[in-house]
């Protein structure tokens, strides 16, 4: 689909160092979904230029064609890993948006070229997935050397093994199944990968069957979620290595590798340790020819009255931080936490990537906390700070707050609500301009945000 | 007159980021050593020699089995049809991997330089060498094939370093013309002027 340009996408960088120089986004696009599955999912088109009078707005909304896809995460068809030296092809557009439904297994192509609210181009129907590749419940996607690739949690008409299928990035058509030998790997969740070194790693939640009637008590108390990482040749689509973080720290969700391309270090999240349900953060690195992995940042449980909490954690009598998600600005200087538990978001001066220092932290909505925005003092929010987006100029943090239909409603269950915020890492404050809620969203919950030209979590580059 | 075309074609190929010097660059900055980017250039014109040198070879071998003309007229044939599936067709090479070894990068760099079709366009000269001696059009053929690839060489040493020293790759996101699509356009133009020959 689409003619090739004369001059490069102007929206790829060869280098990180580039991209931080890229103009700001005026855009931001928001993944929402309907929590009943009677009305369509949407993607919400924010306006994000200060200058504009609808600054902060919903300008854009194009309703999904069917209902019951828990939209969740998305991407790009094209990124700056398109300047990359080994199969260049920089005259492709970033244009499209690959939209998966996480609960339907359907993948949408919206066209986001020339409009404000992104057109339908394609479906890709759960058959064609889990035919061609033998997947369901299609979750990240990441533009890269092959094409387009987009995990999946589930298999095809059976639970598991999920992995990582493979779209043509032109017709946006399946290819197949990604890995010729997945060796010990069978939960999936998270990847990206390390360009310049042929290397992909990948992360590890559960089986359709354990996360999407919600978290289940047994499951995560017998340390059944995933608890790896896993590390594969990127070229021969092998698996190479494993990383046990120990069956303790339950679900390994988001994977933020350094930027750099010189550099083999990367981030991980751990949602929650079951013996005394703090949250982690892990450094994974290589030594020689082996990868290793460290605990570098653990971030508490707060204690609370049983009374204030949801039954399923009440028998604990703490509030678990529940790191949903993590995103590390272009230049790898800033890590960005979200605590969607006890509603805060924090920052760590990640310079030293062995050494975090924590340097910000804001609170907004929280399982007890309740805490408002500056724009609305007075209205208790529910949710916390889950899905992260930073502008690739790094100035500008954007959250939202909904993290898991089912899950949702275990950990809020007398609503999530749904909001977006803007913080400005300079002051690192709420921008109290920007601030859709409630009924902006049209009683859907805002998952994903993708920023126009992209983002700190949608481009790989191949130059330092 | 030919001689020049050949040249010219050969530093064509080698200001094509995409034909190798962008690589050489990227092997240069990952490692942060210019030797490693001088070491990598004449590897990737081993590359694109072979891949050259390989149309020559073919022409000489089937100009010594058919007439010049049936020569002129297969060539014009296969000029206009690579060049318009070049233009029409949204496929790009691929090639998965970074970490290569110097036998690697030669290996990519002949794949690279034939999918490009880059021996091709070498075809209105390479028929025009007279075929009355066997061996004559095949050491003339790979002369053009030699001559062009040192103009590739030289040429993209030359971006080679000065992006590396100097220019930094900033420069890619507005200097990287669309090449191919000027090259798809340039096989077929060939392809038509050596049918066009051959016919008058």
């Amino acid at each position: 689909m689409g003619m090739s340009l004369w001059t490069p996408d102007p929206t790829f960088y060869p280098s990180p160092r580039d991209a931080v120089a890229a103009p700001r986004e005026k855009l931001a696009y928001v993944a929402a979904f309907d929590r009943s599955a009677e009305r369509p999912d949407a993607l919400a088109v924010l306006d994000t230029d200060p200058e504009s009078p609808a600054y902060g707005t919903v300008v854009g909304w194009t309703d999904l064609p069917y209902t019951g896809d828990e939209l969740h995460h998305f991407g790009w068809n094209a990124c700056s890993s398109a300047l990359c030296p080994s199969a260049p092809h920089p005259h492709v557009e970033r244009r499209y948006l690959i939209v998966p439904g996480l609960r339907s297994s359907r993948i949408y192509v919206y066209d986001t070229k020339g409009r404000v609210s992104p057109e339908l181009v394609k479906v890709i129907e759960p058959e064609e997935l889990g035919k061609r590749a033998g997947y369901s419940r299609p979750h990240t996607v990441h533009c890269g050397p092959e094409g387009l690739y987009v995990s999946a949690l589930g298999g095809f008409g059976e639970d598991g093994p999920g992995g990582i299928a493979l779209l043509d990035h032109t017709s946006f058509e399946v290819v197949g199944r990604w890995e010729a030998d997945r060796g010990s790997q069978h939960l999936a969740y998270d990847f990206w990968w390390h360009i310049n070194h042929d290397v992909l790693v990948s992360s590890e939640w559960g089986t359709p069957s354990m996360v999407e009637d919600g978290l289940v008590g047994e499951l995560l108390l017998g340390r059944k979620y995933g608890h790896r990482l896993h590390f594969w040749d990127l070229r021969k689509r092998r698996h190479v290595q494993e990383i046990d973080l120990g069956d303790q720290h339950q679900m390994v969700l988001e994977l933020r590798p350094a930027h750099d391309p010189t550099k083999t270090y990367g981030f991980a999240g751990v949602v929650t340790n079951v013996e005394d349900l703090s949250a982690s953060i892990w450094v994974w690195h290589r030594e020689g020819s082996r990868w290793e992995a460290r605990k570098v940042i653990h971030i508490p449980a707060e204690p609370a009255a049983p009374e204030e909490l949801p039954d399923i954690l009440k028998p604990f009598g703490a509030v678990p931080p529940l790191v949903t998600d993590i995103d590390l600005s272009v230049d790898d200087r800033h890590l960005y936490v979200s605590c969607w538990g006890t509603g805060e978001l924090k920052r760590y001066d990640v310079s030293d990537p062995f050494a975090p220092v924590e340097t910000g932290s804001v609170r907004i909505g929280g399982i007890v906390g309740r805490a408002p925005h500056p724009a609305a003092p007075y209205e208790r929010l529910a949710g916390g700070p889950q899905m992260i987006e930073v502008s690739r100029d790094g100035r500008r943090v954007y959250v939202t707050n909904s993290l898991y239909g089912s899950w949702d409603d275990q950990f809020y269950p007398d609503g999530v609500g749904a909001w977006m915020a803007k913080v400005d890492s300079e002051t690192f404050t709420f921008d109290e301009r920007f601030f859709p809620h409630g009924d902006d969203f049209r009683g859907l919950r805002p998952h994903q945000t993708r920023l126009q030209g992209g983002d700190a979590s949608s481009d790989s580059y191949c130059y330092p | 007159m030919t001689l020049t075309a050949v040249i010219l074609l050969g530093a064509f190929h080698g200001i094509n980021p995409a034909m190798g010097w962008l690589f050489a660059v990227a092997r240069g900055l990952q490692e942060r050593s210019r030797d490693r980017l001088l070491q990598s250039l004449p590897v990737i014109a081993l590359g694109h020699l072979a891949s050259v040198a390989l149309v020559a070879l073919v022409v000489g071998a089937t100009g010594s089995l058919v007439t010049g003309t049936a020569l002129s007229i297969g060539a014009g044939v296969v000029l206009v049809a690579f060049g318009l599936w070049r233009l029409l067709s949204t496929r790009h090479f691929r090639w998965v991997g970074m970490r290569l070894s110097l036998g690697q990068l030669a290996a990519w760099s002949f794949l690279m330089s034939s999918a490009h079709g880059a021996g091709l366009m070498l075809l209105p000269v390479l028929t025009r060498i007279p075929a009355g001696h066997h061996g004559h059009a095949m050491s003339g053929g790979l002369f053009v094939a030699g001559i062009h690839t040192l103009a590739m060489f030289v040429t993209a040493g030359v971006v080679a370093l000065a992006v590396y020293e100097f220019a930094g790759l900033t420069v890619l996101r507005r200097a990287w013309f669309n090449l191919d699509r000027m090259w798809a356009v340039a096989l077929v133009g060939a392809g038509v002027f050596t049918l066009v020959q051959t016919a008058w």
